[in-house]
């Protein structure tokens, strides 16, 4: 007996003394150290930066558009200025799903796309000819869906909406809607290209502060939110007793909100395989880090998921206000579809990454 | 030598005091420590005080939170935790610390810690301990210390000491911790931040493996290796490397610690006598102590019924955590008789649960968003525990009827992912929650495991 109590403890020593013991690194089995700077570094160099820039280009082109609307308000100039709308509109579904550094200090995307608009707080602001944009009180009146407001539902036909414009009150809030969406995003563009890229990349630490869990965690919650929820779930009614048609993206144009939906599922999945924005080729990223944590299943699993989304949206009116309200099976159904890549995200790929969903610290049993 | 005369001679066995009194000094500064560390984490607040809503344990719904009042408990609880270290009024302190640490944890069933109903358990058992009859103010104010006690006294303490670590190490045998290495495979891997291992040892396959054997392997020897006095030496070295490397590893608060200092009960009257002199020699610095008139044996009062009752209370001790052989399923899936069994850190499990409100009649639904009505906590902790399910599903139905929600029927939605397996569906979707009750029977709204894991 005494022996081998003797052996088992000589063994536990042995285990426990080789924790000194780091030679061959690279000599492991399937879970060979993920390098956690490569994914952040391939998401900051080939996703958000060059979508930035990208969104920044378009941005640009927005103002100029607006300014040339404003200072001749008639149709051609409104068609230009809608058309840049809706081209920046699609480069912003890239963008939404980064609610990190200068981005999360300022809520950002509280101040692009909170929808629907709050008609009423617009016309207010327009009236009182003062206003602060950046108060939170305003997040319903700012940002894209105000826009789509002020260029296709403040009045009923296009000739009624050039009328509109005449009004100063009404150039200066669309002036200052633009300007205020440009100077953000530069404010935020900048960051990234002077000091947060450093910091981004160098935050692998597993700690609920580190870039790496906020990049998963906010990943996660902009599926289930801003896409799934937002943008197919609540006007389905899937969390309401009735549908909520008026609720789609792009309300006021109409056309837009199965495409914008479609850009962002584009935008999520490319994100989860690493690939660039520019072009196709792909670097370090989720879907790496599971094949490295032995998932390749999950993996494969999950891009079959967002596949099947894909068609299900492809296969809805380009209008989905129309489509809740002629057969809102399909958006369900859709949603259904949505739903499914959420479990294997929030609940398969947080457990393999070992990545705490919440940030309250109690201890573990 | 008949039974009946081997317990007889047994139980009229005596040992110093010593060691006890160490025990409650050590016993009640943690306590006290852990108290404040609570508080001072902000934990009263997100646990207590913010939800709207809490979960609560079966036959105990009548536990009520205290609002404002949570801070007077939690104020008995710490002082008297001192009290006990120090000695004062030692049966009070320990009664009330007992009933306040209980009942802390009795308000919410989300924070549930097997480290939590050990020290419940334990302060429950010192309350019959003369454990203030030596070294205490108690024994200083009245002038008598007792030099011995009985043996069972302090034995009582090694008994469940060793009940903790022996069925934490059965727990571990099982296919998926022994030959899946899982949940350490998912655990140790995203340890990578650790200096020197973090990127090399905690990856490598073989150190999966050989952490789980040893950890089962420790849990069923390390009772006896500090009991036989040879290997005690060896055995507490293992215990402080044991229970400092898993503090490192995992987030587990003041557990380590209290079974460092708990595993000195192990060691004999004179290496507690020589820590009694030391602190003696702190206290005389500040104040000169009298040393009491010394008696040598401490006779306890109502003998019989304290034994009787320390018999039952570890027959249960050592029954309760079999219970799970009475139901059936997967008892990581379902997790009936999982809690108080001393299955400490031994699953990862992660779920998800979409709550859906029908109207019976015009079947017209809606989901729930979560996030309106729990804490992260509180989610996470629900989305794989049936039982916390079923009361959540029940909260709702009840929330929604006060609305005004008419022939409400609450279903879910629900996925686990167990162990690193592939989500799969963890409740019938078609089962009318709100129409099941909650008792100690089977639950058979829980979709079957897909899968097998051997083990006791």
């Amino acid at each position: 007996m005494k022996k081998i109590i003797g052996v088992i403890v000589i063994t536990l020593i042995a285990v426990a003394c080789s924790k000194s013991d780091d030679s061959n690194p690279g000599n492991g089995g399937p879970n060979d150290t993920f390098n956690r700077g490569a994914m952040l570094t391939n998401i900051a160099d080939n996703i958000i930066i060059p979508a930035f820039q990208d969104f920044s280009t378009d941005l640009n082109g927005l103002v100029t558009a607006k300014d040339n609307f404003v200072a001749t308000p008639n149709q051609s100039n409104l068609d230009a200025l809608r058309v840049s709308w809706y081209n920046a509109y699609k480069t912003w579904q890239y963008l939404e799903m980064f609610n990190i550094g200068k981005a999360e200090e300022l809520l950002y995307s509280f101040q692009m796309n909170v929808y629907p608009t709050n008609t009423t707080d617009i016309e207010n602001n327009i009236v009182s000819g003062t206003y602060d944009l950046t108060n939170v009180n305003n997040n319903d009146a700012v940002g894209f869906p105000a826009l789509d407001y002020m260029l296709y539902g403040i009045a009923n036909d296009d000739t009624a909406i050039l009328n509109v414009y005449t009004a100063a009150n009404y150039k200066n809030y669309l002036s200052d809607l633009v300007d205020q969406m440009q100077s953000l995003t530069a404010t935020v563009y900048t960051d990234w290209t002077s000091s947060y890229r450093a910091t981004f990349i160098a935050s692998t630490e597993n700690t609920a502060s580190s870039a790496v869990n906020k990049l998963v965690n906010d990943f996660i919650f902009y599926y289930e939110k801003g896409l799934r929820a937002n943008k197919i779930g609540i006007p389905a009614g899937v969390f309401s007793s009735t549908p909520l048609p008026s609720k789609v993206e792009g309300v006021y144009r109409e056309d837009v909100s199965r495409a914008l939906a479609l850009e962002a599922l584009q935008a999520v999945q490319d994100m989860f395989n690493g690939i660039a924005y520019n072009g196709s080729s792909s670097g370090e990223s989720f879907k790496s880090y599971l094949e490295t944590l032995n998932r390749s299943e999950l993996a494969t699993l999950i891009n079959s998921r967002f596949n099947t989304a894909k068609q299900k949206i492809q296969g809805l009116d380009a209008n989905l206000k129309s489509q809740v309200t002629t057969d809102n099976t399909k958006m369900t159904e859709a949603y259904d579809a949505l739903q499914l890549a959420v479990v294997s995200l929030k609940v398969d790929m947080l457990q393999a990454f070992n990545i705490s969903v919440d940030y309250v610290d109690a201890d573990g049993d | 030598m008949s039974m009946e005369k081997r317990i007889k001679k047994y139980l009229s066995k005596t040992t110093s005091t010593a060691p006890l009194a160490v025990f409650r000094i050590g016993f009640g500064i943690m306590m006290f420590y852990g108290i404040i560390r609570y508080w001072l984490k902000g934990w009263i607040e997100t646990i207590y005080l913010e939800p709207k809503f809490h979960f609560k344990y079966y036959g105990f719904e009548w536990v009520k939170t205290l609002g404002n009042y949570t801070y007077i408990l939690f104020l008995i609880c710490g002082i008297s935790a001192l009290l006990v270290a120090i000695g004062y009024r030692y049966k009070y302190a320990i009664i009330a610390f007992f009933l306040s640490f209980t009942y802390i944890e009795l308000m919410e069933k989300t924070t549930y810690l097997n480290h939590y109903y050990f020290i419940s358990i334990l302060s429950f058992v010192m309350i019959f301990l003369p454990a203030e009859r030596y070294f205490s103010v108690d024994a200083y104010k009245q002038k008598k210390e007792y030099l011995t006690v009985p043996n069972w006294t302090i034995d009582s303490i090694k008994l469940l000491l060793g009940i903790v670590y022996f069925y934490a190490g059965l727990a571990k045998i099982n296919s998926d911790w022994l030959f899946k290495a899982m949940p350490l495979k998912i655990w140790l891997p995203s340890k990578y931040d650790l200096p020197l291992i973090g990127e090399s040892l905690m990856q490598q396959n073989w150190f999966h493996y050989a952490m789980s054997w040893s950890g089962m392997l420790y849990d069923l020897l390390i009772p006896f290796l500090l009991l036989y006095k040879k290997t005690r030496g060896i055995a507490f070295f293992l215990v402080v490397f044991f229970h400092v490397f898993t503090r490192i590893l995992f987030p587990i608060g003041m557990f380590p610690f209290v079974m460092i200092v708990s595993a000195l009960i192990f060691f004999d009257s004179g290496f507690h006598q020589k820590i009694i002199g030391y602190i003696k020699k702190i206290i005389s610095a500040f104040s000169k102590l009298k040393t009491p008139e010394h008696f040598p044996f401490y006779q306890i009062r109502n003998k019989g019924i304290i034994l009787s009752m320390l018999v039952v209370f570890f027959i249960l001790q050592l029954v309760i955590p079999f219970r799970n052989v009475l139901y059936p399923n997967e008892l990581f899936w379902t997790e009936e008789g999982f809690r108080f069994s001393w299955r400490v850190m031994l699953i990862e499990k992660m779920g998800y649960a979409n709550f859906k409100i029908v109207d019976g009649e015009t079947k017209e639904y809606f989901y729930v968003d979560n996030t309106d009505f729990l804490t992260p906590l509180q989610e996470k902790q629900m989305s794989f525990q049936p039982d916390f399910i079923l009361e959540y599903a029940h909260y709702l139905g009840d929330h929604f009827k006060k609305q005004g929600h008419k022939n409400i029927e609450v279903y879910v939605k629900s996925f686990v992912a167990l162990n690193g397996r592939l989500s799969q569906p963890f409740i019938n979707e078609d089962v009318n929650l709100y129409a099941e009750k909650e008792s100690f029977k089977p639950k058979h709204w829980i979709l079957p495991f897909n899968d097998e894991i051997k083990g006791l």
